[in-house]
């Protein structure tokens, strides 16, 4: 089996954020970027069907040389080849998954995975609509996964519980935490990186479906006020909540 | 003038949901604001609450109906907006952005061609064109962006826009579109519930605990807490991580998004 899994190279979750001078972006200068944390989960799981399965893991990533750095990671976790696509242009999330979706079919992988959601634009769709490009089926947000012969049973986090899926390959799965304890790279892993390929293709010829106008900080909360240190505040307390801020 | 607004609603066990109505009202919104129509349109079986709609300022309602789509399918699901979407030639698609909206208008924007904005918490029209905020970096920053695609699909976050009842609105119009053999190539085959459970990306108040509790067997007290004021489980990533609570109840950036109008944070 041909198995693909998707990597975005994000800000550092405990990063601060600041605007760039275009007004447009952040700031990325100081920042520490790392694999999306998500994708960890769809890199795992990806090594855990070839364990399973046989085959290959080809690394996908779209975005500058920068992104090498996330596609080592999932190499030196255990995947067999990475795949940088290189776009002139920041994209959106239709514009990443139409680039995916032209090199992931040259490859021929029929099992995708990507995660859940990046947590720089935090659009959460990436993967459903690689899924709809490709003609594969989807699941998203998978907490659980069972694969026998081409049938699929996937569970998804649903609110207030999740729902079992039934489908075939191909498919897109997008992975959330809870589907699996993402493998450390060993020693062995990082040097043995290094040697694999890291193939690069463009991205030309595709665009983005939006325009971002501006960026920007949100607004300073209001400070707080304080009704006391102890459990003789709460009276006044419940009283502020119904009375004051009527939300209980 | 625009062409048609389609409100996409979400129905579970034949009930439409509450973000539904507050897209249906974003929905009606937009309509007035650009001079054109909004429709709400609902894929699935038999739904006891489809005069609702009306109350929120959209006077027609489309159930696409098929009993194979009474529980939720992807390729059913999208096949079945796109066709409608193409037939009335929507030029915009709201969604709220629930777990299935997230799943659903992602399939949808491809398959009608159409550009995509999520988790919008503040829609504007300025010059003919609709201007979106929402959130990036977890809330540590917000974006202004507008759409590049003459189709356009917007999903509205839970909790932010008001969807406020009026029970004076006409009388609703109902059209039933049978579908036929629908596309199940991926379906629902059980739903698996959390017994009698607020989860926190819907809930209007949450009581979250932290570390600050110093253990799983402290947990009683805000579970009791949650009860007596009718409000959802929270729970922060350290305690997650430590096999304290599950993963549905984590609040934040690589847990849930929630917008609610109360939050106690208690060890936090």
């Amino acid at each position: 089996m041909k198995i693909a899994v998707c990597v975005s190279h994000v800000p550092d979750t405990a990063t601060k954020i600041k605007i760039a001078n275009s007004g447009k972006d952040i700031d990325p200068s100081g920042v520490t970027f790392i694999i999306n944390p998500y994708d960890e989960y769809a890199v795992e799981e990806a090594l855990k069907q070839k364990e399973a399965l046989g085959g290959e893991v080809t690394v996908f990533s779209v975005g500058g040389d920068a992104n090498k750095e996330s596609i080592r990671k999932a190499l030196a976790m255990g995947a067999d080849k990475g795949v940088l696509i290189k776009s002139e242009n920041e994209l959106d999330s239709i514009g990443i998954a139409k680039a995916l979706a032209v090199e992931i079919k040259n490859e021929g992988c029929e099992l995708v995975f990507c995660g859940k959601q990046s947590v720089d634009y935090d659009d959460s769709i990436v993967g459903q609509l690689l899924s709809a490009l490709l003609g594969y089926n989807c699941v998203s947000t998978v907490v659980g996964l069972k694969i026998e012969g081409n049938k699929i049973t996937a569970e998804r986090e649903i609110e207030g519980g999740r729902e079992v899926i039934e489908t075939q390959i191909p498919v897109v799965i997008t992975t959330q935490k809870g589907l699996n304890e993402p493998r450390y790279a060993s020693l062995k892993g990082i040097m043995g990186a290094k040697k694999k390929t890291i193939e690069e293709k463009s991205s030309a010829n595709v665009e983005s479906s939006t325009e971002v106008i501006k960026m920007r900080k949100p607004a300073p909360k209001q400070p707080g006020r304080i009704v006391g240190n102890d459990v003789s505040a709460v009276p006044e307390l419940v009283k502020l909540l119904r009375e004051e801020a009527k939300v209980i | 003038m625009a062409n048609n607004i389609l409100a996409v609603l979400e129905q579970r066990e034949g009930k439409l949901k509450k973000a539904s109505f507050e897209a249906a009202a974003v929905a009606s919104k937009l309509a007035s604001e650009l001079n054109c129509d909004a429709i709400a349109v609902v894929v699935g079986n038999e739904i006891i609450n489809l005069n609702e709609v009306s109350k929120y300022g959209i006077k027609k309602t489309i159930h696409l109906k098929s009993s194979g789509l009474e529980q939720y399918s992807t390729s059913g699901y999208s096949d079945a907006v796109t066709a409608y979407a193409k037939t009335v030639g929507a030029e915009y698609l709201v969604f709220a952005n629930t777990s299935l909206g997230r799943d659903l208008a992602p399939v949808v924007a491809i398959k009608y061609d159409a550009g995509i904005l999520t988790d919008c918490t503040n829609i504007e029209v300025s010059d003919g064109d609709v201007v979106v905020t929402r959130p990036v970096y977890a809330g540590k920053a917000f974006i202004d962006i507008k759409f590049k695609s003459s189709k356009k699909i917007l999903t509205t976050r839970p909790n932010v826009f008001k969807a406020e009842a009026n029970n004076s609105a006409g009388a609703p119009e109902i059209e039933v579109i049978e579908i036929q053999s629908p596309n199940l190539n991926s379906r629902v085959i059980e739903t698996k519930k959390s017994e009698g459970k607020i989860d926190v990306s819907e809930a209007e108040i949450i009581v979250s605990g932290g570390r600050g509790m110093k253990g799983p067997e402290n947990f009683h007290l805000v579970e009791e807490l949650a009860e007596v004021l009718g409000a959802a489980v929270g729970a922060s990533r350290a305690v997650v991580d430590a096999g304290w609570r599950q993963h549905s109840e984590q609040v934040g950036q690589t847990g849930k998004t929630v917008s609610p109008t109360l939050y106690i944070a208690c060890g936090i």
